[in-house]
This record gives C-alpha cells, sequence and structure tokens, in this order.
C-alpha cells in the first residue's frame, strides 16, 4: 500500500502567549499542487507558517498536520525538514560564521544522505536560479540583499528537494527578475519532483508567474474563501473587503462564507 | 604566608647575585603583601576564596623528568624555541639567520643587561603573586630582538608544569626594539597535576616596533592559572595580543596595555571554552597615556556545562592621550543554563577628545539563528555547534600565526565533538 501524498492540515488551532491566532485551519495539499494563501495583515499568515515548522513560542492548542501521513506536530522543527517540509522565511535569518555548505552538508548527514554532490548542486541551481556563485562562500544571508536572500531560500530548497515547500512573502523585497526566476524554480520542482506548495502572499503579483491550483483567503485565524486562481483576480480588483466583506471584521459570522468551490474536494477527482 | 614560602627556599634558587639580591628582597617583604580578597574590583567574581595556598609549594630544585615532553612543533619553523618546564630551562634553540640578527633567547640571568630589564615594564608587581614569581621563580627567561631586526618566523616558548602540588612561576621578558618586528607564541601545558602556576610577562615594544604576542593556555584541569602580562608600547609601535584560554580549573589572565608613546596601537583578542566546572578569568587594561593612541579589543567565549567565565576591562585614558581611540567588545554564549559568565566593562576617560566604545554580552544561543538551521534539517545539537564554531570565527581569524588559529580551532572543535558526544552517546564512534 502507498501512502497518499499530502500535507494534511486538519483544524488547526494555534496561539502565543495569551493570543490565539489560528482559529481551526484546514488546508490539503497535494503532491505537485500549489495552494496560495492570501489575507490581510494580521490574518494568521506568518503564524501559519512557523507552526507548521514548530518553531518555539507558537503553542498548537487543537488539530493536526500530517505529512504523508508522518505526525508533525510531534516533531522538533529539525525532524519536520527531514521529514520532507521547507520553510523558507519571510525574513531569512543572517546567521554568521556558518557557511551554506556547511549548513547543508550537515542537513544531508543528519538525514543520511551522500553530502558529497552538495557543492556541485548549489553550484548548478545557484546558476539556475540567478544566485550570484561568489555569494555561495558568505556566511549564510549575511551582507545579502533583500531580494538575495529570498533568491538563497529557492536555491536552498531546490538543493535541499523538500516534498513540500512553505513559502512565506518570498515575493517580498524582490525585483520583477527575481520574482520570475524564483517562481520558475518552484514551478519546476512541482512538476520535476512533485513538490507541492503552500505559497503565502500579500499580493496577486506572484501568482501571475506561480500559477495556484487553489487560492484561500485567511482571515482572523481561519480560511473565509476559497478558488482557483479566479478568487486571487477578485482580490486584486475588489480588495480584501470586496472578498471578505463584513467578515475582515466580523470573523465569528464570516464562518458561513466561502465563496469558491469545496476546499476540501479532490482537485484530480 | 604558608611556611613554604620563605626567603631561605627563595635563596636556594639559581642566577647571578643581582637576581638572588632582588629575589631575597622581595621575599623577606612576602609577609607584608596582603593576599588578594574578592572584595577588591580586579578580584570581584573571581574564585580566589577557594584557593588554598598552603597546597602548593615552591621548587627549590627541578623535578625529574617523567614524561618527555611533546615538542611544540617542529624547531625548524621557528626563529627560536624555549622549553621552560616548572619555570626551569628544559631547553633552548635559535636558527642561525635569528642568532646571526643577534636575537637572543635564553635565561635573563645571562644577560649582560638582564638586571636593567628585569622587572623594566612592571616596575613594581600588582598583587602576591606576582612578589611571589620576583622571589620563587628560579629561571626568568628573555627574549631580546635588537633594533631593526624583522623575524618571518615566531618564537615559541613552550611552558610546561609536570610537579604535582607545586607553585610554579615562569617568566619571560621580551623587547622588540626599535622599528623591529617578531611574533612569540606562548604556549602553556601541565601534565595531568593539581598545581599552581602563575607566570608573569613582561614586554616592551619599542617605537615603530610590532611585536604579535599569542599565549595558548592548554593547562589541565587541576591547574590554578594566575597569569600577568604587561606590555609597554612606545611610540607608533604596535601590540597584538591573543590568548586562547582553554585549560585549568581556575585560568586568570591579567593583560595591562599601556599605550605609552603617540601614536601607539594595541590589538587584543581572546577566545575561551569553558568545560565542567572551569572557570576563565580575564582582566584588561588598555591604558592611552599618549595622544593618538589607539586600543582595539575583541574577546570572546563560549560556556558549558556548569564552567564560569569572568571578563572586567578598563579603558582608562589620561588627560594628555587626546584623540584616544578605545574599543572594547566582548561577547558569551552561555551554552548549558548552569553556565555563569560575567561581563564588566568600564571606562575612565579623562579627555574629551576622545572616540570610546564598549560592548558585552551575555546570552545563550541565538534562537533565530539556532531555528534557521533548523528549519533545513539541521539537528538542534549540531545547529548548536556550527554556530559556536562560527561565533569564534572572527576570533580564529584573528590568530598571529596560522598554526595558532589551527591549534584554537582544533581544540574548539575536539570540545564542541565531546559536547555532542554527551547528547548523543550512540556518535562516540
Amino acid at each position: 500500500m502507498t501512502t497518499e501524498r499530502v500535507l494534511r492540515i486538519e483544524g488547526l488551532c494555534a496561539r502565543v502567549g495569551d493570543t490565539h491566532i489560528l482559529g481551526g485551519i484546514d488546508l490539503e495539499v497535494r503532491a505537485g499542487e500549489v495552494h496560495a494563501i492570501m489575507g490581510p495583515n494580521g490574518s494568521g499568515k506568518s503564524t501559519l507558517s512557523h507552526v507548521l515548522m514548530g518553531r518555539s513560542g507558537y503553542e498548537v492548542t487543537a488539530g493536526s498536520v500530517t505529512l504523508d501521513g508522518t505526525d508533525l506536530l510531534g516533531l522538533a522543527p529539525w525532524e519536520r525538514a527531514q521529514a520532507g517540509l521547507f520553510l523558507a522565511l519571510q525574513h531569512p535569518t543572517e546567521v554568521p560564521g556558518v557557511s551554506l555548505e556547511s549548513m547543508l552538508v550537515e542537513a544531508a548527514v543528519a538525514g543520511g544522505r551522500d553530502p558529497v554532490g552538495i557543492r556541485e548542486s548549489l553550484v548548478v541551481e545557484a546558476e539556475r536560479i540567478g544566485f550570484d556563485e561568489k555569494f555561495l562562500d558568505r556566511p549564510v544571508n549575511v551582507d545579502l540583499s533583500g531580494g538575495e536572500k529570498k533568491r538563497n531560500e529557492a536555491l536552498q530548497m531546490s538543493v535541499i528537494r523538500p516534498r513540500y515547500a512553505v513559502l512565506d512573502e518570498i515575493d517580498s523585497g524582490l525585483d520583477v527578475d527575481a520574482l520570475s526566476a524564483v517562481a520558475r524554480r518552484v514551478e519546476d520542482s512541482t512538476n520535476e519532483t512533485g513538490l507541492g506548495v503552500l505559497v503565502i502572499t500579500h499580493f496577486s503579483r506572484l501568482l501571475e508567474v506561480l500559477q495556484p491550483d487553489r487560492v484561500h483567503v485567511l482571515s482572523h485565524g481561519r480560511i473565509h474563501a476559497s478558488g482557483g486562481p479566479e478568487l486571487a483576480e477578485r482580490l486584486e480588483a475588489e480588495g480584501y473587503t470586496g472578498i471578505l466583506g463584513e467578515a475582515a471584521d466580523a470573523p465569528e459570522v464570516a464562518v458561513e462564507l466561502s465563496l469558491g468551490p469545496d476546499p476540501f474536494a479532490d482537485p484530480l477527482a | 604566608m604558608p611556611n613554604a614560602f620563605n626567603p631561605s627556599v627563595s635563596a636556594e634558587l639559581p642566577g647571578p647575585a643581582w637576581l638572588a639580591d632582588l629575589r631575597r628582597e622581595v621575599a623577606e617583604g612576602i609577609d607584608d603583601v596582603a593576599p588578594p580578597s574578592s572584595d577588591e574590583e580586579v578580584w570581584r567574581y573571581s574564585r580566589i576564596g577557594d584557593l588554598e595556598l598552603d597546597r602548593f609549594q615552591p621548587l627549590v630544585v627541578q623535578a625529574p623528568l617523567v614524561d618527555p615532553l611533546a615538542g611544540p612543533g617542529a624547531t625548524d619553523v621557528n626563529a627560536a624555541t624555549l622549553v621552560l618546564r616548572n619555570g626551569w630551562l628544559e631547553d633552548s634553540w635559535i636558527s642561525a639567520e635569528a642568532a646571526g640578527l643577534g636575537v637572543t633567547a635564553g635565561p635573563i640571568g645571562d644577560l649582560e643587561d638582564g638586571a636593567a630589564y628585569f622587572a623594566s615594564v612592571l616596575n613594581v608587581p600588582v598583587d602576591l603573586f606576582g612578589h611571589l614569581n620576583r622571589a620563587f621563580g628560579p629561571e626568568p627567561l628573555a627574549v631580546v630582538i635588537p633594533d631593526g631586526v624583522r623575524l618571518d618566523a615566531p618564537i615559541v616558548v613552550r611552558i610546561h608544569t609536570d610537579a604535582d602540588s607545586s607553585a610554579l612561576f615562569p617568566r619571560l621578558f621580551v623587547r622588540g626594539g626599535l622599528d623591529s618586528d617578531v611574533t612569540i607564541v606562548e604556549h602553556h601545558t601541565s601534565a595531568d597535576v593539581v598545581s599552581m602556576v602563575a607566570p608573569v610577562l613582561e614586554a616592551l615594544v619599542e617605537a615603530d616596533a610590532r611585536l604579535s604576542h599569542a599565549l595558548i593556555q592548554d593547562l589541565g584541569t587541576g591547574v590554578w592559572q594566575f597569569a600577568h602580562q604587561v606590555f609597554r608600547v612606545a611610540q607608533n609601535a604596535t601590540v597584538e595580543t591573543f590568548v586562547a584560554g582553554l585549560g585549568g580549573c581556575y585560568a586568570r589572565t591579567r593583560t595591562d596595555c599601556r599605550l605609552v608613546g603617540r601614536g601607539a596601537e594595541a590589538h587584543l583578542t581572546a577566545a575561551y571554552y569553558g568545560e565542567g566546572d572551569q572557570t576563565h578569568d580575564f582582566r584588561t587594561f588598555q591604558e592611552h597615556a599618549a595622544p593618538d593612541t589607539t586600543s582595539e579589543l575583541l574577546f570572546k567565549g563560549a560556556l558549558d556545562d556548569t564552567s564560569r567565565s569572568v571578563y572586567s576591562g578598563l579603558i582608562r585614558v589620561d588627560p594628555e592621550a587626546v584623540r584616544t581611540r578605545a574599543y572594547q567588545t566582548n561577547r558569551n554564549i552561555k551554552l548549558s543554563p548552569d553556565a555563569w559568565a560575567q561581563s564588566v566593562p568600564n571606562l575612565e576617560i579623562e579627555t574629551d577628545d576622545v572616540v570610546c566604545s564598549h560592548a558585552s554580552t551575555v546570552s545563550p544561543v541565538d534562537e533565530d539563528q539556532l531555528f534557521y538551521l533548523e528549519s533545513r534539517g539541521v539537528p538542534t545539537t549540531i545547529a548548536e555547534r556550527l554556530l559556536v564554531e562560527g561565533f569564534f570565527n572572527d576570533v580564529v581569524k584573528r590568530a598571529p600565526t596560522e598554526a595558532v588559529g589551527l591549534a584554537l580551532r582544533a581544540a574548539l572543535v575536539e570540545r564542541l565533538d565531546r559536547r555532542l558526544r554527551n547528547f548523543r552517546p550512540e556518535a562516540a564512534a
């Protein structure tokens, strides 16, 4: 029996300190799919990405997350990464004194993978993504511009070859060329390795180059609307208030509001 | 003062008459020297109260050599090599090139100018250990670089302790002549003994000269160390000091850097790593006594288990030292919740025309950096190890020779490996 290849989030609730931020997220990202999560500031987009990777300070109060059948919530962050989850951070951290290569080598060794080809893989992927090779020998993210840091996130994703990637505002700080290079690389991974993608973004601009299969609108810690790519276009035209209406201010009534087709329907069916 | 430290013991030590006279004078007055107390600022946070001085005796004769010393490296890559064991010169070698240039390296008692050099940088000892060093040091050494001589290869001084229950007083005097350039590496080691060692370094850096000095402290964990190093830096001269604090039970290094000539410059660096219940204790004095002087200090340490560290540093700027630039940075990483680090920067500035800065931090490994590495699949303990190695990178780069940098890096890796094995016993193989 083969395991179903899906990143499944069910009823996920989480808080930071006493503040409840996620109020029951349900989402399924299948291998090769691109799902976009859009939402206004403070809707819980970044919290969702940190909760998925298990960052300390974010406490899950209910729900489950499984990656190809593996329960993620019981795992440490590095074990989630080894299980096949990748998180591209909105603000990639500068890590002085640690080289990109040594970081990826240690990650490979910990996962029982051969680290020998990592340097070569970095060079090939850097070229493909337009990441200047001279940055490969810098400490991780140190002295890189915002755009270079985002390219670096996409570069690492390509080398690590995760099963699912959460891209948290990967488009912020990127110029158009960089944006399309990164989007193309992500798109290619969905075809080449069946990467499943959860892309979190403010703007529909990214979704013009990285075509989503599904778009979800997050507000007040819940998904209030789901649909196809046309939902992103509507958001662009009408804004969040247009889509969410009163929901933007009154989440308790917004539960009923679901604009798209059933978000849990199997899109391949 | 314990009985062992009496003038008759001091009187049995070898050396010329001037040295015997000097020893006798200090030894006879030793009971008038107040023992250090943690009530004094310079001993605050130290473990001086735990020292049982009467457990240790000064040696009147050299202890027999039990284990041959592993060499400090092939001598032919050095300009000179001195091996001091328990305070006595065990071995010395100088390259033909250095000797030909008039460089001397050996007992200060053998030098015509020995009496003039001895205690010329440090006229009065700053504490009891300095007095004891004068009274009970059996064979003080001197390295003298003539004016204008520039040596590419380092002079290596191995200072080894292998006499158990002993109180040992190695001493080195260095003169870097006018416009000279030399690198001196002191390598302090010990056998697995419980002893006390109180080394003194006096260094005179004459005008336009450059002295690069390293102290690699790799003593056994039963050894109490009270080191004092004093640098006097003349006009337009530069000193670079480097300390690797690795071993010792309680290891104290006090560094006095006196910039006495206009345009003098000092760069002070230290790296330390504490394990078990070790204590590293650093006291620094950046003294600006002349105009246009620059001092810059970077001390970094990591503390694991229940180890402790103290960094206390004073930048002092005299009224005449206008246009001083003085910088001081001390950063500590706590690798265990039970580790403890104290960082105390102090400024005493008596003129307005200065640029001074100091920064000190004591914190665990950076959480954001740790999460970043973890989110790429690097296990927590290995991520910490990468971060700690990376934390020391800039310090390692400041090592005066490649060999010193490699030795420090190897020592750090050894400790971090040990740390990892404690977390993951299965990785021991």
